[in-house]
């Protein structure tokens, strides 16, 4: 599903550069659900954005489902995104103005999807997610676990290969989480693909795999087994 | 770009964010607004600037005899010159050709009765030519004619606020007044758009003038009117032969400005309207300056907008917005508000103007308007600039990486 070798990424900060990732070797098959820890600097949340093409690594290649992403222009990279990729963020980043069924069918309008249908399917996801009734609230009307349960939905209601997630459950107390974490578990069980960074250990050994960052380089990476989120909930 | 769900999300997007809206359509309805008042009000100014210019006819030549200023083939200066009726004769059999019509003028102040009402006024003696060179309108009975002139006959023709004062709302016509005791018949009434001291006077037959100042024959002053067909070359040429020829007849030096007095009005009207367009434009320049203040404020306001919005963009384009979508929809929205808010300036502005309508009359703005072409212009270049305004900053948002915009402050 993903594939990218030896990626290279650097920041320039006035004088000086700031090399972040040093030559990052890394495949992603599909249905796998990835957990990327590190240290605050180890460069993940700049692999994610690479991976999510909201930024562009300087050297290496990166190969998503079978086509090589390189030299995108914006337009080309806003359809990739939109038909590919879907995104889950720390800070939910929902548009305020919109309810919460509005902010899900967002995606399918830069998709020109048809008014009527694009209703039916952000409802479809909202229920998948739990937040049916909740379709007609606004952002500022939820909790942290409920808003980051419309980003998921409006995530997947593109009907992506891969979710990138970003600190999923960075703004989120632990119960919240785990209820989060198994949204996102069945979601993978539908066989979406799930890269998530975080740096909490718990959240990572939800996933079926662990990669360890560190100075910009991949340290270890291995294959856990999964502990299931629903177990932690009551 | 007309597709309903486009329409829908904007209407959406301006409903939910009202505050945004209201100030950016403030913003160019006021600009509009204020560049409508303005530009009335120069129309205004420059209506009656011309009402104050115009009421006279434009063809006439003014010869007015005074002191001489330069002694001059043995005169003496300080010497009067005098007009009398073979003056009018003379120019008449020489100038026969540049002639449209010619009257002399004789004023006097005079105490004049009717019954128990009494006024002064100014009485002027003239020939029926006089009429076409003040636009007098004979509202009823008739004016001056030749037979009074031959026949002296003692006919006054009176303004209408002369008859407003003497005879109030009864009709002055064949009633008789008495102008310094001697009693004279009511022939016709007339109006003037100079105003109110054009409508207090009255006219008798000059030749009636003269004789009740013991049969004299002097005029004060003559008043030639040229075919107009002559332009303004050719009065200026005829100015200049009757000037050589009045100056010969009565000995008076070319240059003597006082001795004979002459005024064009063709050339006063090139000047009046010389100023009239430089009256027109300081308008332009005070519209054009309220555009571009206006103009300002929109490119503030969409550059504000923008900024506000940068995070929203952000998140739009994480999810699949295009570079073209996301100007297209600032775009879109900044042209719908400029448009709407252009329109209700512009008739707020239009309806202002309607209701100030006369009463700044004493300010010398009279009928202010705005044409409507000037109106739709001044609209369409705030929109065209207000798109501009929006376009420069949506463009440059539409190119910050997603990850720039959805950084946490």
């Amino acid at each position: 599903m993903i594939k990218i070798a030896d990626l290279h990424k650097s920041y320039a900060m006035g004088q000086n550069s700031l090399h972040v990732l040093k030559g990052i070797n890394f495949d992603v098959a599909a249905g796998e659900m990835v957990a990327i820890m590190g240290s605050s600097g180890s460069g993940k949340s700049t692999l994610l954005n690479i991976l999510g093409m909201l930024d562009v690594a300087d050297q290496g290649t990166y190969n998503l489902d079978g086509a090589t992403i390189k030299d995108l222009d914006e337009t080309k990279a806003a359809v990739y995104r939109n038909k590919f990729l879907g995104f889950v963020f720390q800070s939910f980043n929902l548009i305020s103005y919109k309810t919460a069924l509005e902010n899900v069918m967002l995606p399918l309008y830069y998709q020109k999807v048809a008014r009527k249908e694009r209703i039916a399917r952000a409802q479809k996801f909202l229920e998948q997610v739990g937040l049916g009734p909740w379709a007609s609230h606004h952002p500022n009307e939820l909790s942290g676990g409920q808003k980051q349960r419309v980003a998921i939905a409006r995530a997947l209601v593109s009907e992506p290969k891969v979710i990138l997630a970003d600190e999923p459950t960075g703004a989120l107390d632990s119960k919240t989480s785990y209820e989060l974490m198994d949204v996102l578990q069945t979601i993978n069980d539908q066989g979406i693909t799930l890269l998530i960074v975080t740096h909490e250990e718990d959240i990572a050994k939800m996933c079926k795999r662990i990669v360890h960052l560190r100075d910009g380089v991949i340290v270890t990476d291995e294959k856990v087994k999964q502990v299931k989120a629903i177990q932690h909930v009551e | 770009m007309w597709s309903r769900d486009r329409w829908q999300e904007m209407f959406y997007t301006l409903r939910k964010n009202k505050l945004r809206t209201a100030l950016s359509g403030f913003t160019v309805a006021m600009g509009i607004f204020i560049f409508v008042l303005l530009f009335g009000f120069g129309n205004g100014l420059k209506n009656s600037f011309e009402t104050f210019f115009l009421d006279d006819s434009t063809n006439t030549l003014w010869l007015y005899p005074g002191l001489t200023e330069k002694p001059y083939r043995g005169f003496k200066a300080k010497r009067r010159i005098i007009f009398r009726n073979d003056d009018l004769t003379d120019i008449q059999q020489n100038f026969a050709f540049f002639i449209q019509y010619m009257t002399p003028r004789i004023s006097r102040g005079a105490l004049v009765k009717h019954g128990k009402e009494s006024n002064n006024y100014t009485i002027r003696g003239v020939a029926p030519g006089h009429q076409f060179a003040e636009k007098s309108i004979i509202t009823k009975g008739r004016y001056i004619n030749q037979n009074d002139i031959i026949k002296k006959t003692k006919y006054a023709t009176i303004g209408r606020l002369v008859e407003k004062d003497l005879f109030g709302n009864r009709s002055a016509l064949g009633q008789n007044i008495d102008i310094s005791g001697v009693s004279f018949k009511v022939v016709g009434v007339f109006e003037d758009e100079g105003g109110d001291n054009e409508e207090r006077l009255i006219y008798i037959s000059y030749t009636t003038r003269q004789q009740l100042e013991k049969s004299n024959d002097r005029v004060d002053q003559i008043i030639v009117a040229f075919r107009p067909e002559l332009g303004h070359a050719g009065a200026l040429a005829f100015e200049k032969k009757l000037s050589a020829f009045m100056r010969k007849k009565h000995v008076v030096a070319a240059n003597d400005r006082s001795g004979i007095y002459m005024r064009n009005v063709a050339t006063d009207l090139k000047e009046t309207q010389q100023f009239a367009s430089i009256l027109q434009l300081i308008v332009s320049f005070v519209g054009l300056g309220t555009l571009l203040a206006g103009i300002i404020g929109i490119s503030n306001i969409m550059v504000y907008v923008v900024k506000e919005r940068t995070k929203e963009l952000g998140i739009r384009k994480a999810i699949g917005a295009t570079p073209k979508a996301v100007v297209g929809m600032i775009l879109h929205e900044s042209v719908f508000i400029t448009t709407m808010a252009g329109y209700a300036g512009l008739l707020a502005g239009v309806g202002t103007l309607a209701l100030i309508g006369d009463s700044l009359e004493e300010f010398f703005i009279i009928n202010p308007y705005i044409s409507t072409n000037t109106a739709i212009g001044a609209t369409l270049v705030l929109i065209v600039f207000g798109a501009l305004a929006g376009y420069i900053p949506a463009r440059r948002a539409s190119k910050i990486k997603p990850i720039i915009a959805l950084r946490d402050e």
